[in-house]
């Protein structure tokens, strides 16, 4: 099971302090969902946790290895990364797009290992794809394009997977969807799961923990039963909420 | 489009074997035919002998060669940029090298000595690539391309300087015709000098499919995926320097060659970067071969010149092909 810690994160960017002292550890599993308000450095977070972007300070360990040490195709095997609203720029197939998540692991030339399709279909079946093979993914709807790249993120069978804002701008039917789909990844696979999400409520009922960022500095780290509070929430955003109800059923709401 | 890909690859070298053929038999002097097939025996004529292996197969090998570089780093370039519209000259190396070339020209070292022309474009090549480099520096793809933009002006410039104070109408003449781009007059020395440095860049371009199919999804995902940018960067620029900076060197500026290739072979292969990058490169040999062709028989007083042909006809195709894109596209 993976374990992925990060010790006293400072960066900044363009001279401006984007994440101030943060140090947070996870492991396989978890679903951890990063919340806070815009510009609070959840994204800066994520890139750093993935190891795209080095800190200034501080140290990020997978496995207790610095990030930093590790060769980037052997680290691209085990974590997966989607940035905001990933998209193809070629009207690639699905099935090619999907594909293109096992580019770490092939060779610089020569064609596809006939295993490597196998590991596709799963993919594609697991994000209920089976239908869009073919069709060019320039052309698909929100929701069918955040499951092509889900898939793609899943192909190469990561241990961690980091998502950035994986349901902006999707319906509430395929939000949910998407929120079971991550929490299944964690629970049932054992992956570690790591989410930037902005709705509250979804936060709550799928994550098992919670990240609070505001202004680069983590506010609150914990299960979103104890630590989505009402006095959180005003920390955190400004806002007067109220937060209800537990589990499943929980939900947030603004005054 | 429902061909299979070996049935692409019979008809693909079908069409070159052919067009090779055509362009030993045509020009000033129309061969026979048969000619091709007589040339080792004893009693071949001689001048026919001489003219097919000493005129028109050192200009076929490098129309060849040239056409291909074009095709494949305006396919490379592409895929780098994510943008169907990016070509060969968009690192500023074109423009280099006809600088380089352009001066050879305006200070009359080429009246000296031919071979100067291709020469002095070859340093001009690699002049802009290493400047575009240093303007360039960084990770993002957008500064290497804004930089070879800047290059690109500069280079610009300086032809159209030397044009300018041209020490003689003469000279005036002799730099715009070999800005327009040509084929004629090439002999073996000028194919020994840049083969080369057209082989090495074709094959350091090819190398570089498996990182832009990876790139299609973005900068930040191909990064993720263990794709280290800085490399590709220096290997397309690298590439184009090699590849196109010896094509231009040898046959001038030659447009619409890099643009229109991968998008001519992107309907039987797909958009997958990597499948356009070969495809392209045949597309591009055989369109420039067959534009040589087209100059050498298309009746005017004087030779149509290559790079005047390759945009008077790609022109159109490229409007033809934008009008299909148009219809297709979501």
């Amino acid at each position: 099971m993976s374990l992925l810690q990060a010790q006293d994160v400072c960066l900044s960017l363009s001279a401006r302090p984007v994440l101030q002292a943060v140090s947070v550890s996870a492991q396989g599993g978890e679903f951890i969902a990063v919340i806070g308000p815009n510009g609070a450095g959840k994204s800066t977070l994520l890139t750093v946790l993935a190891g795209l972007l080095a800190p200034d300070s501080g140290t990020v360990h997978l496995d207790a290895k610095p990030l930093a040490a590790y060769a980037p195709r052997d680290l691209a095997r085990q974590r997966a990364y989607l940035p905001q609203n990933p998209r193809c720029d070629w009207p690639l197939p699905v099935e090619r797009v999907v594909a293109l998540g096992l580019t770490p692991g092939l060779p610089a030339f020569g064609g596809f290992p006939p295993a490597d399709q196998l590991r596709i279909d799963a993919a594609l079946q697991a994000c209920d794809l089976q239908s869009r093979r073919q069709q060019p993914a320039t052309t698909l709807s929100g929701g069918e394009l955040a499951r092509t790249m889900l898939a793609r993120a899943l192909v190469g069978d990561p241990a961690v997977l980091i998502v950035d804002e994986p349901i902006a701008g999707l319906d509430p039917r395929h939000a949910l969807e998407a929120m079971r789909r991550l929490a299944r990844l964690a629970r049932d696979e054992q992956r570690l799961v790591i989410a930037a999400v902005h709705d509250l409520t979804l936060a709550m009922r799928y994550a098992t923990r919670l990240w609070a960022l505001r202004d680069g500095r983590l506010l609150a780290d914990g299960p979103p039963a104890t630590t989505l509070t009402a006095e959180l929430l005003r920390e955190l955003f400004d806002v007067a909420a109220c937060v209800s109800g537990e589990g499943g059923s929980a939900y947030v709401d603004y005054v | 489009m429902s061909v299979s890909p070996r049935k692409r690859v019979v008809l693909a070298i079908a069409v070159l074997l052919a067009l090779v053929m055509v362009s030993l038999l045509v020009g000033r002097v129309a061969l026979p035919s048969n000619t091709l097939f007589t040339l080792w025996r004893s009693d071949a004529d001689p001048l026919a002998v001489l003219i097919i292996t000493e005129l028109r197969l050192p200009r076929t090998v490098l129309a060849l060669l040239v056409g291909a570089a074009l095709g494949l780093s305006g396919a490379v370039l592409q895929g780098l940029t994510r943008n169907p519209l990016a070509e060969p000259g968009l690192l500023g190396v074109s423009s280099g090298a006809a600088l380089g070339a352009v001066i050879a020209i305006h200070t009359g070292l080429s009246l000296v000595w031919p071979l100067a022309t291709p020469l002095l474009g070859l340093a001009g090549a690699f002049g802009a690539a290493l400047l575009t480099l240093t303007l360039g520096r960084g990770e993002g793809v957008l500064v290497l391309i804004l930089a070879g933009a800047a290059v690109s002006g500069v280079m610009f410039a300086g032809t159209a300087l030397a044009l300018n104070l041209a020490p003689n109408p003469y000279a005036a003449y002799e730099i715009s015709m070999w800005l327009m781009g040509s084929l004629a007059d090439r002999s073996w020395d000028h194919v020994l000098l840049v083969a080369p440095f057209l082989v090495a860049g074709l094959l350091v371009l090819g190398g570089t499919g498996r990182a832009l199919d990876a790139l299609s999804l973005g900068e930040q995902q191909a990064t993720s995926l263990g794709i280290n940018l800085r490399s590709l960067r220096l290997q397309v620029l690298l590439g184009t320097a090699l590849a196109v900076g010896a094509a231009t060197a040898v046959a001038g500026a030659i447009g619409f060659i890099g643009l229109l290739a991968p998008h001519w072979v992107r309907p039987w292969v797909g958009h997958e970067p990597r499948r356009v990058l070969w495809p392209a490169t045949v597309a591009g040999a055989a369109l420039l071969l067959a534009a040589d062709i087209g100059t050498r028989l298309l009746p005017f007083a004087q030779e149509l010149k290559l790079g005047v042909l390759t945009v008077l006809v790609g022109t159109p195709f490229f409007v033809s092909l934008l009008l299909r894109l148009r219809r297709s596209a979501p």
